[in-house]
């Protein structure tokens, strides 16, 4: 006697449900993603190894300070004399905001503690030194 | 019944993935952490609680009042918090003393422990 295979399975995976698997991770990096805003100065940054990751980055704002002393915030050179001014209106429009300082490692003090008072003044008492993590011992 | 072909809508989405893929940066910011003191919030501190930690131009630094090298203040900032557990560090540059100093200073002193870190307002 002949036994008939009823159905005739195919050997190819189903790939019908692709486009819903590539739909959730679509969403996944859409959701994630927090779009580079600004280009900044050029700046090199110092090592450092105790470092620590910012709790978020909604709630930071990049002070750039080279080393000839040019400051810059959101892309723009903002004079130290305006730099509190400018740092008070983002810390009224979110308190929780963290500053995020990327100084060059050559620049002097002189202008850190320029810019250490004008966030003083401005109530933005949370600071960031911005490095990089340090490799070898 | 009439559908649409929805054949290359996976095409469609894996384009999609790939931009969102490339335009993520997933390198977070990191660095040093400190919290400014608030202005005109002055302290009067015991003078036996300060450390001083000077700076200077070349990056050469002054421990207590005994010159150091900056890879050694760690272990010896270790040592006073062990024998002050209120000890304050007041990190001291000049005004051209390069940030790249203050931050291996500031790092070294993080590496021990230290939690309490002033930054004094270079006069000169």
């Amino acid at each position: 006697m002949k036994l008939n295979r009823k159905t005739k399975s195919s050997n190819e995976i189903s790939t019908s449900s692709l486009p819903d698997i590539i739909f959730m991770l679509l969403i996944f990096f859409m959701v994630t993603t927090v779009m580079r805003e600004f280009e900044g100065l050029d700046v090199v940054l110092p090592r450092a190894k105790n470092i620590e990751k910012l709790e978020s980055k909604r709630h930071t704002s990049y002070i750039w300070s080279t080393k000839d002393g040019l400051v810059s915030v959101d892309d723009k050179l903002v004079n130290m004399s305006d730099l509190g001014e400018v740092m008070y209106v983002k810390i009224s429009r979110d308190p929780k905001l963290t500053v995020s300082l990327k100084a060059d490692e050559n620049s002097l003090m002189e202008t850190l503690t320029d810019i250490h008072s004008q966030l003083k003044k401005a109530q933005a008492l949370k600071l960031n030194y911005s490095s990089m993590s340090q490799i070898n011992n | 019944m009439q559908e649409v072909n929805s054949s290359s809508m996976s095409d469609i989405a894996f384009l999609l993935l790939v931009f969102f893929l490339v335009t993520t940066t997933i390198s977070m910011d990191k660095g040093l952490s400190l919290i400014l003191p608030a202005e005109g919030n002055e302290m009067e501190v015991n003078r036996k609680n300060i450390v001083n930690v000077l700076v200077n131009d070349q990056g050469k630094v002054l421990f207590d009042d005994k010159p150091t090298a900056i890879k050694d203040i760690k272990r010896k900032a270790i040592s006073k918090i062990n024998g002050n557990s209120n000890i304050i560090f007041s990190v001291l540059t000049t005004k051209r003393t390069k940030y790249k100093f203050y931050i291996e200073v500031l790092d070294q002193l993080k590496q021990a422990g230290a939690s309490k870190i002033s930054i004094a307002n270079p006069n000169y």
